[in-house]
């Protein structure tokens, strides 16, 4: 393969900071990227993940920590010295030059002889599929695929990692899906380190070989996206990571677990966190259906249709607000019996 | 049912309101231009509501319960009377489509000023200056190419404008480049807009004293040494030009300012990825964006120097170097009461800035000229 990655070990963020002000807006992030790896840094807006990848791709001076691309010390270095590629969100393309130019501009910038650039842009264009549209202006281009053409641009100088920030949150559902797919593909064909910045856990899940979940600043969790989805470290996460059920209660320990009760009903759950007394119970909507015996009785407030299946919102008794998934269709008002999927309640400490 | 929100205006409301009407499948909104937020008022007479129904236009298929049948309903049309007729638009709608509605009769005001400030005056002066005081209807333009003491104005004016438009716009785009990054943005900018509210001549009469031979500046290189003599910066070329410098430079700047806020940020970050430095970012990326706000400001700024009489008056020397053209004109109307004279001079004035000005709008057409951003914001 022509294209592909200049060799390094491994990429480390030794306890970064970056503070604007009084404000924190990243502290004390450590981090250690091993080569072809592709993380994903997750978390909601303001979390500082955006913060993050551009202290790495040196727009932001970092005000803490140092990064080592192996046993050289990176972070002050300007932008241009790193030599990382760059997705932006709003794909940053200039918009004055042909796509051919686009692709071909880290390569000029390196003072690449004239035949090989060529070679190389084609390469990278072929690898998009935008071979047809190398001559147009990326004005006249579909979001998709000036999307595309940022990839190819920010790759064709074979950057021992590529950064991408949001690349997919300007696209449609339809084309999300699809560029999702082509980013994996493009990792899967080149290997190249990427670190990839997302609000969305779906991408993040489909798409990472780890997880770094981030909130206010601070890593929360990291881990593979089986481990996140499964077993989510902190409550913050859980939530984030779809348990939209939090409910306060009680824990008594019970063997290796507790016991917890939802919705007036006790059931064994999983502690993800030492907890003393008071706890929060956490499960997925998907992990609690009706079931004939269920133990949680419940009326239904809305339900909404999603395709396959339907999900609902209701209050207990006692007056816990769960949303949950049901096969049928289920109508407001319904009296429903309710069932947590074995092994899938956790809790943390509340 | 509850009643539709998006239908305004009472159920009796004339047309214009609420009564459904036929409108072409592409429109996109089929209820867009039948309430109020056209900035017509749903009971005030629009000049085009009349054609609304006159036409007698069908209603498209009213949705019951919602419908509101206007007073003057009218019969359905035949079956089978042929689709085109039954889809066929309004004049109104037609209009409208075309982006023509009540809101376009706001721009009456402005061509009534248009017409009675410029238009008027520029057909008058340019009738007056076919009328000369004597010879054909040509006399004064013949007088004018023929006169060196004239004809050299041009030339004088050209020198004093083409190198001052250049400065301050070369000027202004470091200056402006700095400070798109600054905090304190609106504190510099409002120190560089002072000297367009002082005006010409408060600025001429500053300069006057501060420059001339007893001003600060001579006696500052007096004192050190740095000169033997008052060094001569007014009353000559060179006083002109400072004058055109410090009064024309925010007006530039503001320019620049603004069409260089306008290139996505975002554009250099990459372009600082992919390995360039700043100079090759600024060549290659910001300057090839600027280039046709840069040729606008050219255009204006070259217009405004080009007109210069207060400090050339003032500040130069009206008799010799800086005998620009306006001061023609100005000798002409009222020392020499030839207000045909002075008309020409002031048409052929005209002309050279047209000239000019569309030579250089002509030019950034050979350039990018999209939006100096990227991506589907």
């Amino acid at each position: 393969m022509a294209i592909a990655s200049r060799d390094f070990r491994s990429l480390r963020l030794d306890g970064i900071s970056r503070a604007f002000g009084h404000l924190n807006a990243l502290h004390d992030v450590s981090l250690t990227v091993q080569r072809g790896e592709f993380i994903a840094l997750l978390g909601p807006s303001g979390c500082g993940k955006s913060t993050a990848l551009n202290c790495l791709a040196g727009l932001l001076p970092l005000t803490g920590g140092a990064i080592w691309l192996d046993e050289k010390r990176i972070d002050t270095l300007g932008p241009e010295d790193r030599g990382f590629g760059m997705v932006f969100q709003n794909y940053a393309l200039f918009p004055h030059m042909s796509v051919r130019r686009n692709v071909g501009f880290g390569l000029t910038t390196h003072r690449v002889p004239k035949a090989e650039i060529t070679r190389r842009v084609d390469e990278a264009l072929a690898l998009v599929r935008l071979t047809a549209q190398a001559e147009k202006l990326p004005g006249q281009l579909s979001g998709g695929q000036q999307q595309r053409v940022a990839i190819a641009r920010a790759i064709v100088v074979e950057p021992p990692l590529v950064l991408m920030d949001e690349p997919l949150s300007n696209l449609d559902a339809k084309l999300r899906l699809e560029m999702r797919a082509e980013i994996r593909r493009i990792h899967q064909l080149l290997g190249c380190s990427t670190i990839y910045v997302t609000h969305d856990q779906d991408e993040a899940l489909s798409l990472a070989d780890r997880i770094v979940v981030l909130r206010d600043g601070s890593v929360r969790q990291i881990g593979t996206p089986e481990e996140l989805y499964a077993r989510p470290a902190h409550a913050d996460v859980a939530e984030f990571m779809g348990y939209r059920n939090l409910v306060p209660t009680t824990a008594m320990p019970a063997g290796e677990g507790v016991r917890v009760r939802i919705g007036g009903a006790e059931f064994l759950a999983e502690p993800m966190e030492r907890i003393d007394g008071r706890a929060v119970a956490a499960i997925r909507p998907e992990d609690l259906s009706p079931a004939p015996d269920g133990a949680i009785e419940l009326t239904v407030e809305a339900a909404e249709y999603r395709g396959r299946d339907f999900y609902g919102f209701g209050r207990t008794a006692d007056g816990t607000e769960l949303f949950f998934r049901a096969e049928h269709r289920v109508g407001a008002g319904e009296m429903l019996r309710l069932s947590p999927a074995a092994g899938r309640v956790l809790a943390y400490a509340g | 049912m509850p009643a539709d929100p998006t239908r305004e205006g009472p159920p009796t409301a004339p047309a214009g309101t609420g009564a459904p009407r036929a409108v072409p499948p592409n429109v996109p909104s089929p209820l867009a231009g039948t309430g109020a937020p056209r900035g017509t008022p749903p009971n005030a007479p629009s000049p085009l509501a009349g054609e609304g129904r006159g036409e007698g236009a069908p209603h498209a298929n009213p949705v019951p319960g919602t419908a509101r049948t206007p007073p003057a309903a009218q019969p359905p049309p035949a079956r089978g009377g042929g689709a085109s007729l039954r889809y066929a638009p309004s004049m109104r709608t037609r209009l409208r489509n075309r982006g023509l509605d009540g809101v376009t009769l706001l721009v009456i005001p402005g061509v009534l000023f248009v017409v009675a400030l410029f238009v008027y005056p520029f057909l008058y002066g340019l009738l007056l200056s076919f009328e000369p005081k004597e010879g054909g209807w040509l006399a004064n333009y013949v007088t004018f190419f023929s006169d060196p003491f004239l004809y050299d104005t041009i030339g004088k004016t050209l020198l004093i404008a083409i190198p001052a438009t250049l400065l301050n716009v070369v000027l202004s785009i470091p200056v402006a480049m700095r400070v798109r990054l600054m905090r304190h943005q609106k504190l510099l900018t409002t120190i560089l807009v002072i000297p367009i509210t002082l005006g010409t001549v408060l600025v001429a009469e500053g300069l006057l004293t501060y420059l001339g031979p007893r001003g600060w500046v001579n006696r500052v290189l007096l004192e050190f040494g740095l000169a033997e003599h008052p060094i001569r910066l007014v009353h000559n070329y060179w006083g002109v030009m400072l004058s055109l410098i410090i009064s024309g430079f925010p007006f530039t700047f503001l320019l620049t300012l603004s069409y260089v806020t306008g290139i996505d940020p975002a554009l250099e970050n990459a372009g600082a990825m992919l390995g360039a430095r700043a100079r090759e970012r600024f060549f290659r990326i910001i300057l090839p964006l600027l280039v046709p706000g840069l040729a606008i400001t050219l255009a204006l700024s070259f217009v405004q120097a080009f007109s210069v009489f207060p400090s050339a008056v003032l500040l130069g020397a009206p008799a010799g170097p800086t005998r620009v053209i306006s001061i023609a004109a100005y000798t002409a109307a009222f020392e020499q009461y030839d207000y045909s004279m002075a008309s020409a001079i002031a048409m052929i004035m005209a002309a050279v800035q047209v000239l000019i000005v569309v030579a250089l709008l002509g030019a950034r057409t050979l350039v990018f000229r999209g939006p100096a951003s990227s991506g589907k914001g």
